[in-house]
């Protein structure tokens, strides 16, 4: 849980969650836009992780 | 989810008295405006957020003006209303800078307080009639 990874996802689950609430009325709107917020959260963490990783510093 | 019932628009003391409900206690403001779902969803979801952020050892900053980027921190702390007081009372959130996961918890406390304060928005949005 207290890994970087894990603790990015519960941050993107909060996150996500929260906004998908706030933005969408019905139920099943904010389920997809929560999983497509919390998809691209953790997709754009890993991918800027990946894309941080040559650098020296 | 009774939206309809909170479509009304109030008058402007219940307005700004509901923005006070929903900073203290966050989703206390869409229970009353009837948006039962949202009001539990963030009753739930902010302060287990702020809770996380305790648990990885964050900082609840104190307000220093001579640091402008620790005041900011801590207006976003405050954000969360009641349970930064509670937790303040209670002497958690004194943060330990040589944890691993400070600046995680960190995160975690400032963004449950700024997330609030847009629950607040949607909440003074909601009973001016606009949503």
């Amino acid at each position: 849980m207290t890994t970087h990874f894990g603790v990015m996802v519960v941050f993107a689950l909060f996150v996500s969650v929260v906004f998908a609430t706030l933005m969408r009325d019905d139920p099943a709107d904010q389920l997809r836009l929560g999983i497509r917020l919390f998809g691209g959260l953790v997709g754009g963490g890993v991918l800027a992780g990946w894309l941080l990783y040559p650098l020296p510093f | 989810m009774s939206a309809e019932t909170a479509d009304r628009v109030r008058s402007t003391r219940d307005t700004y008295l509901i923005c006070a409900v929903a900073w203290a206690l966050p989703g206390a403001g869409h229970l009353w405006l009837r948006r039962r779902q949202k009001g539990l969803v963030f009753l739930v979801t902010l302060p287990l957020m702020f809770l996380f952020g305790l648990w990885l050892e964050g900082r609840l900053f104190p307000f220093e003006l001579t640091q402008p980027l620790v005041a900011l921190a801590a207006f976003a702390d405050i954000g969360l209303g009641v349970p930064y007081f509670l937790a303040k009372a209670m002497g958690a959130g004194a943060g330990r800078v040589i944890a691993q996961t400070f600046e995680y918890g960190n995160a975690f406390l400032i963004v449950s307080g700024l997330l609030n304060m847009l629950v607040v928005l949607d909440a003074f949005d909601v009973a001016q009639g606009r949503k």
